[in-house]
């Protein structure tokens, strides 16, 4: 076995390829003719509502959106874009957009996937979609429960909940999604909430751009099955002191009138802090760099979400680096290959270098 | 050194070889070599690679033993051979394993360097088999194949061990020589092979030509054999396995639909070698993704067709069943996905490098729902090339999954393949939809995803990028038409027939049969790679003189058109599979005829001579012969291919000339 050096192509932008719009678009055409159906109030709405503003935004010709999606709530999203869209089987969605990514250079692709979908039954494609660093965006939504059937617990539900197949409390030790992408080397982390339209676009808008796979968790809240999961994130009351912004290049600092800091803490770990605290007072807090190299920065940064009951955690950009997209570099070897043994005569290629003739 | 005795030659018309060593000794390739010499030399031939699981079982044990079948001749032959006329074993365990399917009178050309008592013992040998007579009957010949191997390549200076490995070059020079093959392409072939190690370069080809060289002059030998070149079909030939063949004709399809070839796969015997092929094919615009498993291999195979391109998975029986939910998906979204089954013996892991047929229920029904897609299978190591082609216009042309169906047997052995011109494969047609097809209730023109073709039921198929067609679809149940979410029942109801009716009506060619006078009561029905051996049972019963008519599928969903009748025109129906009789139960639901099945499902191609006898015995109980009085059976069974050989046991033998 022997390596051989790869070249790395590296292109700026998440869109290299995608063709611009000639015109300038509007929300409303990326409305589908297709009745929304999720429950009133749920979360889903909003984050719809958020992505059909931004897509205008990009710039690119709407034929050129492709959205697939699998089961679930969220997986409905597809529908109500009017986009080309795929809504796929349970948890294989990032498979699929792999093989469309790939093959298509010139498309936008979006995965759109919840909780269960993308941590439970398709947890081994997300974890290889994003080592591979294909370039795609993935939403997931994260709502901590199976809502299409009806309240059983998910792979990001806190111990102890109580459930339709949980009476006595699930047993099981959750994921953190955020956790689980910077375990996989994703390039692109971040964590935004459904309500905060403002903060939900220049996250998605961060994801489009970037080349390579973005991870989006969203916080979602089902006012079904798991009402006011994220309300610390909602309470004007709490919420100042449950979001750690995480904005590069600024000390994350936060809090009723920024009382809270974050600061390092023994190995490779990190710890919130009251900043009247810190000997040095400001200047003790990290300074967010989402272009730290080794992601264990990011890594620590997300160990600041709680486990259990959501009080606090980070929301923003975790992580955003530079490596080659793996759809990039297969397209690279097929150029290649073209350019250094010709675009391949078929005819030449079965008939082989031993044949004998029968006359 | 001169001879003092004038070599012979004796004319053959067909020999049966087989290589058997350890699973290091590279019997593969020289096996291989061996075939390579013999395709260039002309002759028809047929190979069986038979090999353990385990890369390297301990050496010297039968579980490690490897080997490689050749049957080779001077007219055109259908199996690989029941019986070796020749075994070359490299130590004693490769002996004592395939020496039961050596008769006597074989010739038996043994490496006896190995031959100590400690290896005989392990392997359940109290004495050495060469000396105590057990081996009467046969020709045995043996030679301290590694000690004349180190020998002979003592002056590159290598290791007692790296000496010893060419040895089967040296065991490939002396067959070669055996049977007068040419040898400048395992010559150019080493050279090339081991370019950058020049001492093992030189070292195998010195020992393969100190082989070769030992055969002409030691007087071990005093005969030489010739199998003349077949009479083939005027045209260019080449060899070629199976999984090769497959990989070819997966891109040719691509190229004359002209659409990029997207391969998702994940490593499986025996499907791995397409995956390795079609990776080095960049250049023909294929995109090959060894993906994370089995479901993301069709995943992204499947995304890649909803993006325009050929999708293509291949697998096994497992991976196919890993693989179901997503092929339902393609079902349903009526997308072009081709998935190749390579099976192997199962359930389960089974038995992962033995052949088998047992999938082709799996692959027909092995989805939830009403799921039917088209099902075809390759009868022979070249036909996997025009199965592959005919799989990709029919999932192009009908937009859905289709299953091809190989085989281990056919996926590694190989045969002189008459070489096509590419030009004159037909197009196919993706007739990509790029404009709107139908108008709203306001006369506005629109993009209908559901809209079909009315001959041949395919639905208009618009790509991502064109404009004006933005269009969603998925695994829920679609409104006629529009493609939107339906939960009527009405429409469920219609779309699931709708569905039925565009595999039904896929179009594919009759079933023919062979029947040369008209007036056989029993047909011998059968599909995929039992294709060689049923074809030359029927040989031998005709050579007997038995009336039987032959007929092979190729297509197994939908069935051709003619298949009901032909079944009903015969008065019995013998359906022999490597399986529990599968095609058997699809015909006798389908057509209500009781045909008789014949299964065998030992992870090997069914034998000539039991299905002769078979045949047989069923042609005399139809023409109403009483148990006691058949001959015809037996009588089969017992022509070595109808054709004669150097001697009267039928067997390569070359005592009589020394």
């Amino acid at each position: 076995m022997s390596t051989v050096e790869l070249g790395m192509p590296s292109l700026p932008n998440g869109l290299h390829g995608v063709p611009a719009a000639t015109e300038p678009q509007n929300r409303k055409e990326y409305v589908s003719d297709q009745e929304v159906r999720w429950c009133p109030g749920c979360g889903d709405y909003a984050v719809l509502a958020a992505f059909q503003g931004f897509l205008p935004e990009l710039g690119i010709k709407r034929e050129n959106v492709a959205m697939v999606s699998g089961i679930g709530c969220s997986s409905r999203f597809p529908y109500y874009l009017s986009t080309y869209g795929m809504h796929s089987i349970h948890g294989r969605a990032p498979a699929i957009a792999t093989g469309l990514a790939t093959a298509r250079p010139d498309l936008s692709v979006w995965v759109v996937t919840g909780d269960g979908d993308a941590l439970s039954i398709g947890g081994n494609h997300l974890i290889h979609t994003l080592r591979r660093n294909v370039n795609l965006k993935i939403l997931l939504f994260n709502n901590r429960i199976y809502g299409l059937t009806k309240g059983q617990y998910s792979p990001t539900s806190e111990p102890g909940k109580v459930t339709k197949s949980t009476p006595m409390g699930s047993v099981d030790n959750p994921f953190n999604p955020v956790s689980l992408a910077l375990g996989a080397e994703a390039t692109f982390v971040a964590r935004t909430v459904d309500s905060d339209r403002k903060h939900l676009t220049s996250v998605l808008r961060a994801a489009a751009e970037h080349r390579g796979t973005a991870f989006v968790e969203i916080y979602q809240n089902c006012p079904i099955f798991n009402d006011n999961a994220f309300e610390a994130f909602k309470d004007p009351e709490t919420r100042d002191d449950a979001i750690i912004p995480l904005v590069h290049g600024e000390p994350i600092r936060f809090g009723t009138d920024g009382h809270l800091g974050v600061v390092r803490d023994g190995f490779a770990s990190l710890a919130v802090r009251e900043v009247a605290d810190l000997p040095g007072g400001e200047s003790d807090l990290v300074v967010h760099d989402a272009h730290t190299d080794d992601p264990a920065y990011a890594f620590a940064l997300s160990r600041l979400t709680d486990a259990g009951v959501l009080h606090q955690a980070p929301i923003g950009v975790f992580r955003s680096v530079e490596r080659p997209a793996y759809d990039d570099l297969v397209r690279q070897q097929i150029t290649t290959a073209q350019e250094t043994q010709g675009t391949g005569d078929l005819q030449s290629l079965v008939t082989g270098a031993d044949t004998w003739t029968v006359n | 050194m001169n001879r003092t005795v004038t070599i012979e030659v004796k004319q053959l018309d067909r020999v049966v070889i087989r290589f058997a060593g350890d699973s290091g000794d590279g019997m593969q390739l020289t096996g291989d070599r061996f075939t390579a010499e013999t395709a260039s030399f002309g002759n028809d031939l047929s190979t069986l690679p038979n090999f353990p699981a385990e890369i390297r079982a301990p050496a010297g044990t039968l579980p490690g033993v490897s080997s490689f079948q050749l049957h080779f001749a001077d007219h055109d032959i259908l199996t690989p051979g029941d019986a070796p006329d020749v075994l070359i074993a490299m130590n004693p365990a490769a002996l004592k394993a395939n020496l039961k399917d050596v008769p006597r009178g074989a010739t038996l050309i043994v490496d006896t360097a190995d031959f100590t008592a400690r290896n005989l013992k392990r392997i359940g040998y109290d004495e050495n088999p060469l000396e105590t007579g057990e081996l009467d009957g046969y020709h045995v010949v043996p030679l301290n194949l590694t000690g004349m191997t180190v020998e002979s390549v003592k002056e590159f200076g290598l290791t007692r061990k790296d000496a010893s490995r060419a040895k089967n070059m040296y065991a490939l020079g002396l067959v070669s020589w055996l049977f007068q093959r040419p040898v400048e392409s395992t010559i150019t072939f080493l050279q090339t092979k081991f370019a950058s190690k020049p001492d093992i370069r030189d070292a195998n080809i010195a020992a393969f030509r100190a082989g070769y060289n030992f055969g002409e002059t030691a007087e071990e030998f005093s005969v030489r054999y010739e199998v003349k070149p077949a009479h083939m079909a005027t045209g260019t030939y080449r060899n070629i396995s199976g999984n090769l063949a497959l990989a070819y004709g997966l891109v040719a399809g691509a190229q004359r639909a002209g659409m990029p070839l997207v391969l998702g796969a994940y490593p499986i015997t025996p499907a791995s070698d397409v995956l390795h092929e079609l990776s080095k094919l960049k250049r023909f615009n294929v995109t090959t993704i060894q993906a994370e498993d089995e479901i993301a291999g069709v995943g992204a195979a499947l995304g890649a067709s909803f993006g325009g391109a050929l999708g293509v998975t291949t697998s096994s029986g497992p991976g196919i069943s890993l693989k179901s939910e997503t092929i339902g998906l393609g079902v349903m979204l009526e997308l072009p996905l081709v998935v190749c089954d390579i099976q192997r013996a199962g359930p389960s892991t089974g038995m992962p490098t033995k052949t088998e047929q047992a999938d082709l229920l799996q692959v027909m029904f092995g989805r939830n729902g009403e799921a039917p897609l088209p099902v075809i299978a390759a009868q022979s190591p070249a036909d996997c090339f025009a199965i592959a082609v005919e799989a990709a216009r029919i999932a192009i042309t009908y937009r859905t999954p289709v299953i091809v169906l190989s085989d281990g047997y056919l996926a590694n052995g190989s045969e002189p393949w008459r070489i096509p011109v590419i030009e004159d494969l037909p197009t196919i047609d993706p007739d990509f939809t790029v404009e709107p097809n139908a108008t709203d209730d306001k006369g506005a023109p629109k993009y209908l995803p559901y809209l079909r073709d009315p001959e041949t039921l395919a639905r208009a198929w618009a790509v991502p990028g064109t404009a004006g067609l933005d269009h969603r679809i998925g695994g829920l149940e679609k409104e006629d038409k529009t493609g939107n979410i339906s939960y009527d029942p009405a429409n469920h109801d219609l779309m699931i027939r709708t569905r039925q009716a565009k595999v039904d009506g896929i179009a594919v060619p009759p079933v023919e049969v062979d029947d040369p006078d008209g007036t056989a009561k029993v047909l011998v029905l059968g599909w995929g790679s039992t294709y060689g051996p049923i074809g030359a049972a029927v040989r031998r019963v005709r050579k007997v003189g038995g009336k039987i008519a032959q007929a092979h599928l190729r297509h197994l969903n939908p069935f051709p058109s003619n298949l009901g009748d032909v079944l009903k025109s015969y008065d019995k129906v013998l359906v022999p599979e490597m399986n529990l009789g599968q095609l058997a139960m699809l015909l006798r639901a389908k057509y209500l005829v009781d045909v008789v099945s014949y299964a065998q499902v030992r992870g090997m191609p069914l034998g000539a001579a039991e299905l002769a006898e078979v045949i047989g015995n069923l042609v005399e109980e139809t023409e109403g012969i009483d148990d006691d009085a058949r001959h015809l059976g037996a009588a089969a069974a017992a022509v070595k291919h109808g054709e004669a050989l150097a001697d009267q046991n039928g067997h390569l033998k070359t005592e009589g000339a020394r």
